[in-house]
């Protein structure tokens, strides 16, 4: 006896995408935040960049390459890796860790400046406070994101901001970097499309 | 994920591999001021030992702390296992107290394997009688890994007493995954017969075989990049394997002399603890080429690295 045909699935509901930054626009987006570091913090001394993997660590050599070209003045870039730190450690599988990296000098006393691709409900950067915590003492910590969608589920905000994107939850936003991807550009997947 | 870690060939290269990335990670720590991780906060390790040992327990004790967690050592002297408490009532105890994780040394083969099937959390086999012992060979791994720059292709003689060698065993299964060639070299009453029969039916049928066997140290010296010598386990020895400790360290002592004919990079190792005089002379030991206190170092990044992947997800 034949099996019985499978039931007709309903025809796949194009997920829509919607470009929000263009390759150039991205560059640009560094470079203001690059001048509003330099602004913000009276010409970048005592800084250090860290960027928190994957895509933050690119943006940081960015950020610290356009301050350089700027103001010719070496901000030392650093990776921090906050695996450990997570707080849903526990409810995935386990996951590989990256390196951290800090820069020779140290973050003791420095200005240390946070560097993400997006910032959502915010609990990346409370688990790279953590991590922090354990690897020095800065003087202060700032935050320095590409993307703002919103939605924070802690009480954190970025003080250098490269573009608000209002979102709903059920869409996602998605970073590309040349260095990790192959190109440049912010993407929003999902919601409905208008 | 693996679920416990028991043997060297609980492990395939992929994950092997991870481990030995993710204890490179871990070593970073080290040498940072606040020595600790988050990442097994309020997860229970019990060491279960019911043989001496100093520097596994001390390791194991070391990275579960350093990773967070809270660590209960029982050894058997002083506890109920002298009243005559039997393996597996102690493991249900321990279940009972709600262990995430067993680190079991026993001084019985095969004691970790039975352990694993009577509780609920991750057992760790810190060595089994004279069956395996396998975070250690991790460690051997990472350290010539660490020194070389590489696993794949390297030329590693195994020297002493393999028969009773736990620490030999699981060598010979992870570096053989991970692509190194293994020599086994000692007298052959200290070989495992079913080892030097399988070199020597490799050789007859003329195809490359996964261990080789050799009686002489002289010859292997010159082409090795890593010697790993073996304590020789008295304790374990009901008969008489060699004529006299001379004789044996004569033939299979590694001295300055000997040192001095294996290639400028060759490493020495051992996994300790050494019988100064018997299978390595103090000139060895202490020499630049020696990694024995390295691999003691690595031993605690490498068992962070077990541990934190046996435990940390939610891969139970």
């Amino acid at each position: 006896m034949a099996c019985p045909p499978a039931a007709e699935s309903p025809p796949a509901r194009q997920p829509s995408v919607k470009v929000i930054l263009a390759s150039a626009d991205v560059q640009r987006v560094v470079d203001r935040i690059a001048h509003q570091i330099l602004e913000k913090t009276q010409g970048a001394a005592e800084t250090v960049l860290l960027g928190i993997p994957t895509r933050g660590a690119p943006l940081a050599r960015r950020l610290a390459a356009r301050i350089s070209t700027f103001e010719d003045v070496a901000v030392p870039v650093g990776v921090l890796d906050i695996t450990l730190y997570r707080d849903d450690l526990r409810r995935n599988a386990t996951r590989a860790i990256g390196p951290t990296q800090l820069p020779p000098g140290g973050i003791d006393g420095k200005r240390v400046i946070l560097v993400d691709d997006v910032l959502f409900s915010g609990r990346t950067v409370r688990a790279a406070l953590d991590a922090l915590n354990d690897v020095g003492r800065p003087a202060s910590v700032q935050l320095a994101v590409l993307v703002d969608r919103g939605h924070r589920e802690l009480p954190i905000r970025a003080d250098y901001v490269g573009k608000n994107i209002p979102t709903s939850l059920a869409e996602s936003v998605k970073v590309t970097l040349a260095e990790t991807d192959g190109a440049d550009g912010v993407k929003l997947y999902g919601g409905i499309a208008s | 994920m693996i679920r416990h870690l028991l043997s060297g060939a609980d492990l395939d290269a992929a994950t092997a591999t991870r481990i030995l990335d993710t204890a490179a990670e871990m070593a970073t720590v080290a040498g940072r001021e606040v020595k600790k991780l988050p990442a097994l906060r309020g997860r229970t390790v019990v060491n279960l030992f019911y043989e001496d040992s100093t520097r596994t327990r001390i390791s194991f004790e070391a990275a579960a702390k350093r990773l967070s967690a809270d660590v209960i050592n029982f050894s058997a002297k002083g506890s109920s296992v002298a009243k005559g408490e039997s393996l597996k009532d102690t493991a249900l105890t321990l279940q009972a107290m709600g262990a995430d994780a067993v680190v079991v040394r026993h001084p019985a083969s095969g004691a970790a394997n039975r352990l694993a099937e009577w509780v609920d959390g991750s057992v760790v086999n810190a060595g089994d009688g004279t069956h395996e012992h396998p975070t250690q060979a991790l460690l051997d791994a990472y350290t010539m890994r660490s020194r070389l720059g590489r696993l794949a292709g390297l030329s590693v003689a195994v020297v002493g007493d393999v028969l009773h060698s736990r620490v030999a065993r699981s060598n010979v299964l992870l570096l053989s995954t991970l692509g190194a060639k293994v020599t086994l070299v000692g007298p052959p009453t200290l070989i495992p017969v079913d080892w030097a029969t399988r070199a020597a039916t490799a050789n007859t049928a003329g195809q490359a075989p996964d261990i080789s066997v050799c009686y002489d140290l002289d010859a292997v010296l010159p082409t090795s990049d890593v010697v790993m010598m073996l304590r020789v386990q008295r304790e374990r020895m009901s008969d008489s394997y060699f004529p006299s400790a001379r004789e044996y360290a004569r033939r299979y002592g590694l001295d300055g002399q000997r040192m001095r004919r294996l290639p400028e990079h060759a490493i020495v190792m051992h996994p300790g603890p050494m019988n100064r005089g018997m299978e390595i002379t103090p000139e060895v030991a202490d020499s630049a080429r020696s990694t024995i206190v390295e691999q003691v170092t690595n031993g605690v990044s490498v068992r962070m690295a077990v541990l934190y992947l046996l435990l940390g997800g939610n891969n139970a």
